[in-house]
């Protein structure tokens, strides 16, 4: 196995994960609420609407990072490879797939994982699995 | 503004923070980790030990609460059924996550960043929750004839 040494960010990454373990506690113990982002979104694209003001605030706050992030440094790259076709493809997936599953990275991957839920791990493994496959075939077996 | 709303806002903008710290909001960075037969980057791993390093003491405190700080109630899961649809639903996903790099909380973080393309991802995904709305409300309807 080849590291790439040049993209390893192991402190940054802990430190933001780290963040990211703050956030999902302050929700689940402050506001009663498990912080999975597919979850949140999804209870504002449902026929009948209830307890949306807290989602809308939780959202507002992952827009606003970036904003108030660049009022005191540069934002880190955000580069986005995938081509328009392949972006549309794959947010479809992502939105279909993440509401059949009752779940994403954060949900299954943060909060159910750090609850010990056997659901969760199996959601997580499946996610991952998937995800590592993927990004073999197309970068590996049909070279794009 | 009321308290419920107030540290709703204040978790996003920490979980956003961490996003872009942790190199999870780059759609790059994340294809590098799952390019485990190419130049491997892992630090993606970091951020998940990260997270549920912490996440594992609140929610072993919220698993013993009836009700949060706010006197609100513990909305944690219940459902324990491993079936179909997850295991489905979780491959699903790692493949449309695969494709793109980018998953919903990043999606959402790459509006903010301005990112045009993070957007039609985010547009995308938003129609996909719909259709999966859509395809439940027929489900239903058809268990119910």
């Amino acid at each position: 196995m080849l590291i790439d040494w040049n993209n390893f960010t192991p402190w940054a990454s802990l430190a933001g994960g780290a963040l990211i373990g703050l956030a999902a506690s302050l929700l689940i113990l402050i506001n009663g609420r498990i912080a999975g982002i597919s979850g949140i979104i999804g209870g504002l694209i449902k026929p009948r609407l209830h307890d949306i003001d807290w989602r809308i605030a939780f959202i507002a706050g992952l827009i606003s990072a970036p904003l108030l992030w660049q009022l005191f440094a540069t934002l880190p790259d955000l580069q986005v490879d995938a081509g328009y076709g392949i972006l549309i493809i794959a947010g479809l997936i992502v939105g279909i797939s993440t509401r059949y599953g009752s779940g994403c990275t954060s949900g299954h991957g943060v909060c159910g994982i750090s609850r010990m839920s056997p659901r969760s791990i199996i959601a997580t493994l499946s996610f991952m699995f998937a995800g590592f496959v993927t990004v073999f075939v197309v970068r590996h077996v049909l070279g794009v | 503004m009321n308290k419920n709303i107030l540290f709703a806002l204040l978790a996003g903008l920490i979980f956003g923070f961490g996003l872009i710290l942790a190199g999870m909001a780059n759609p790059a960075k994340v294809l590098g980790f799952l390019d485990l037969a190419g130049a491997w980057d892992p630090s993606l791993a970091f951020v998940m030990g990260g997270a549920i390093a912490v996440g594992i003491v609140a929610f072993a405190i919220a698993g013993k609460r009836d009700l949060s700080l706010l006197g609100l109630p513990m909305h944690l899961p219940t459902t324990r059924q491993i079936d179909k649809r997850l295991v489905i639903g979780g491959l699903l996903f790692g493949i449309g996550w695969g494709l793109a790099g980018i998953c919903p909380g990043p999606a959402v973080v790459l509006l903010g960043a301005g990112s045009l393309k993070g957007v039609l991802f985010l547009i995308a995904m938003l129609v996909g929750m719909a259709i999966f709305e859509l395809l439940e409300i027929r489900r239903h309807m058809r268990h119910n004839k």
